[in-house]
């Protein structure tokens, strides 16, 4: 552990976050409340950000100097498109809270998912299966709410059915050592077969019940309307006032992961597993036991992601349902670093571009459609190491033969 | 590391090779068995799930015969007659059609494989070749004048070039930084379908300039239609493709001479079995990675093409959700990554395809809304069989080693 003062930022990585400050000040002075109509002035300021950050970027400062040339021209690009559309549409785009509350609704499958793929990923187990077992939990909790009537049980059976396709995933790839990205291929072609079979079956051309079907009760926080001033409690209200109890259970699972896999002796083995099993099978942890217990938790957290999908968020569940979230956590857990926080960081970054995707739809629909490609092309860049490299643990993807 | 049998290498550098090394070592060593094994055990398990349908083991038999003769596999049988119109032609010619961009992902993918990449981005590639394709097709006729056999080429040729290049950028980005190039690939793929679903979604630049209540691209100029006229079965109905299957045959043919008859393919595979040899024997390990991407890249490439410009026309923003390079993953797998094989798993999978479609699945045996969840499901299962034969084959060389052992003693 570093001294708090060595972890502040200092010299160009300062400036870097003050370029990346300066960006999204050219983004906001178009939206309102300042709202200026002429386009120069989000172009100056996203210049001078680009600046900033192509300053620092050369002088070493790569990763947040990135973070603020990516600012820089995104600001520009929000502002130069806000100045040229009308400000009736503009205001219905841009509603802060609303948009926040949006963006949290769209990132919080993807966060548990993500931290699913982290138990995974960090005991040394690929997971593409990802989108697999979140449709599985998509599927499993709605028809478990609507045959026993509570969404308690509903989120239980959807969280049994993540795990049987970890379970699987877990037996293919740990004890009969076969790869384990065609197995993570099987299982999201297993998922959506399975699913899809199930509610023809079940629900055939109709639907899932929308009628009487017990959900995941949203938490009510109207206190946050009462904050003063005004502006602040109204955003506060409509960002979080109205969210569903897997929003909060998601935020407290940050924390629980992050302290269980850097802070706990358990944690410690399932990294060591995860970066040199041989020398972890040594000193008597078993390989094989963490690895299945990582997997099947993996399976339990993702297929989490997919029962907030149907049942807390949607309330239906159609075939496909997930359409590639699965694929998205696995980026921003990529992205994020195989951290707990810098994947949370990363699916909310994800899930505001995909609401202001939506929103946007009243803008521009085609332009809408290429912030949805937003998160892959921001994965493949943080892979690629221009802002700096993601490091996946080092036994990734290889089979453990005890000797 | 010096063991006491040179041929048998300890379970340390088994483990350092990884699964999919093994794999390419081992592929090789049983043949035909146990992708059959693997394909009955899927078809075994894909019938529980019919039975549960059905409730009854006749109507199991039942429904794997409809499927077998939706999918027109019954014209092959000799004492088959076929009036006229010949409905079997009909439907195999529907399989044969979905023939040809299987064995094209296929190939796709094993040869990624063979320089031991795992080229998950089959679908992307395929669609930045129908992409590609389609834009050439629809919109460069609006501008010059072109003859059929120019502009077919031109589209196929865009197609590649789009493939491989997309493709390749995988290959470049594990060569120089290393990035895992299943992370890439997939990325890639998402990237491709917004990006198509921009181009010819609503109010995308690329349209259709007619019909602007629906999400397809403009309908490619006639004279880039390789269509052929009913050969076979009825003259309304679509006919045998005869240039997509030669392209298909000719694809199988080059695979197989690039990889085992030129210095490209001899580095390519032994880049493949063990990089660290490869690169000490001189070989540019870099430049293997991204010529086996771009290779791969541009064999899906064609499939898109073949599909815009053979029968579908025009690009719907639906077409993006096909699964064609997934299961081009499935074929590859279960084709040991060799021609021979390839073709004849895109077979099976593309008879499964056609014969679970609604079109041709008779109502009265299987109910055909359960046909496509059901082909998903045996699809999964051979996928995940298929990963797991190394197993079978580990098996039976342990057995044959301690037989050896004991003869020795």
């Amino acid at each position: 552990m570093s001294r708090f003062g060595e972890r502040m930022p200092q010299g160009w990585k300062a400036v870097a976050w003050a370029g990346v400050a300066v960006g999204v000040l050219a983004a906001l002075v178009v939206l309102p409340p300042i709202g200026f109509r002429n386009p120069v002035a989000p172009t100056i300021i996203g210049l001078i950000a680009l600046t900033i950050g192509a300053g620092s970027f050369i002088r070493g400062e790569r990763r947040v100097g990135a973070y603020a040339m990516t600012a820089g021209v995104a600001g520009f690009a929000i502002g130069y498109l806000a100045t040229r559309s009308s400000v009736d549409k503009l205001d219905a785009v841009v509603i802060w809270g609303a948009l926040f509350a949006s963006t949290i609704r769209f990132a919080t499958p993807l966060l548990f998912a993500a931290l699913g793929g982290l138990f995974s990923e960090r005991s040394g187990v690929v997971n593409i299966g990802l989108e697999g077992m979140m449709l599985m939990g998509s599927f499993f909790s709605i028809w478990g709410a609507d045959v026993t009537g509570s969404w308690t049980l509903g989120v239980l059976i959807g969280l049994a059915s993540g795990a049987v396709m970890g379970l699987i995933h877990a037996f293919f790839s740990i004890t009969l050592r076969s790869d384990q990205i065609v197995g993570g291929t099987a299982i999201n072609f297993l998922a959506l077969g399975i699913t899809s079979y199930l509610y023809v079956r079940i629900y055939g051309t109709q639907g899932t019940p929308s009628e009487g079907l017990s959900t995941i009760p949203d938490i009510s926080l109207n206190f946050l309307y009462d904050i003063p001033p005004d502006r602040l409690g109204g955003f506060l209200g409509d960002a979080l006032a109205g969210q569903d109890l897997f929003v909060w259970v998601g935020v407290a699972l940050v924390f629980a992961v992050w302290i269980a896999v850097f802070k706990t002796p358990a944690g410690l083995r399932l990294r060591s597993v995860g970066e040199y099993p041989r020398a972890a099978d040594t000193v008597g942890i078993n390989v094989f036991l963490t690895r299945y217990a990582a997997v099947i938790l993996s399976g339990i957290l993702a297929s989490a992601g997919g029962v907030y999908l149907a049942l807390g968020f949607i309330n239906s569940f159609e075939p496909n349902q997930t359409a590639g979230r699965g694929f998205i956590a696995l980026a921003a857990l990529i992205f994020g670093n195989w951290r707990p926080f810098g994947a949370a960081v990363a699916c909310l970054l994800f899930g505001f571009s995909s609401a202001l995707a939506k929103s946007l739809q009243e803008y521009s629909l085609s332009v809408s459609t290429l912030f949805e490609a937003l998160p892959y092309v921001l994965t493949i860049i943080a892979v690629a190491g221009v802002i700096g490299r993601s490091t996946p643990p080092a036994s990734i993807g290889k089979p453990y033969v005890k000797q | 590391m010096t063991t006491v049998n040179q041929q048998t290498p300890t379970p340390e550098e088994e483990e350092a090779q990884g699964a999919l090394a093994r794999y390419l070592h081992l592929q090789k060593a049983e043949g035909l068995l146990a992708p059959l094994i693997t394909a009955l055990l899927a078809f075994l398990i894909g019938g529980a799930v019919v039975f549960a349908t059905t409730k009854s083991v006749p109507d199991v038999l039942q429904t794997y015969r409809a499927i077998f003769e939706g999918a027109g596999l019954d014209w092959f049988l000799p004492w088959n007659t076929c009036q006229d119109p010949c409905v079997p032609a009909i439907k195999l010619e529907q399989t044969l059609l979905v023939w040809v961009p299987l064995v094209l992902t296929g190939l796709a993918v094993a040869f990624a494989f063979r320089c031991g990449l795992f080229n998950i981005g089959g679908q992307g590639q395929y669609l930045a070749g129908a992409i590609a394709s389609v834009i050439i097709a629809a919109e460069l006729p609006l501008h010059v004048d072109l003859s059929p056999v120019p502009l077919v080429l031109l589209c196929m040729v865009a197609a590649m070039a789009a493939g491989a290049g997309l493709a390749a950028i995988a290959g470049f980005l594990k060569a120089t930084v290393g990035a895992h190039e299943v992370i890439t690939t997939i990325m890639l793929n998402w990237i491709v379908i917004w990006v198509g679903t921009y181009l010819f979604g609503f109010e995308g630049p690329l349209q259709n300039d007619q019909a602007k209540e629906i999400p397809v691209s403009n309908n490619i100029a006639d004279g880039a239609k390789i269509t052929q006229v009913g050969v076979w079965g009825h003259p309304d109905l679509q006919g045998l493709p005869w240039i997509s299957l030669g392209v298909a045959f000719v694809a199988l043919v080059i695979y197989s001479l690039l990889l085992n008859r030129t210095t490209l393919g001899y580095e390519v595979r032994a880049v493949g079995f063990n990089p660290e040899a490869a690169r000490y024997g001189g070989i540019s390990v870099a430049r293997s990675y991204v010529l086996a991407m771009g290779i791969a890249g541009a064999f899906a490439g064609t499939a898109g093409a073949l599909d815009v410009l053979g029968w579908k026309f025009r690009l719907d923003t639906t077409d993006f959700s096909s699964t064609i390079g997934f299961i081009g993953i499935a074929v590859a797998l279960l084709g040991r990554n060799t021609a021979l094989g390839v073709g004849l798993a895109a077979l099976l999978f593309a008879a499964l395809q056609t014969g679970t479609s609604t079109r041709n699945l008779d109502p009265e045996i299987f109910p055909p809304e359960l046909a496509t969840p059901l082909t998903i499901i045996i699809q999964g299962l051979i996928v995940l069989f298929v990963g797991a034969d190394i197993v079978v084959l580990l098996l039976l060389r342990r057995l044959r080693r301690g037989r050896r052992a004991g003869a020795a003693a």
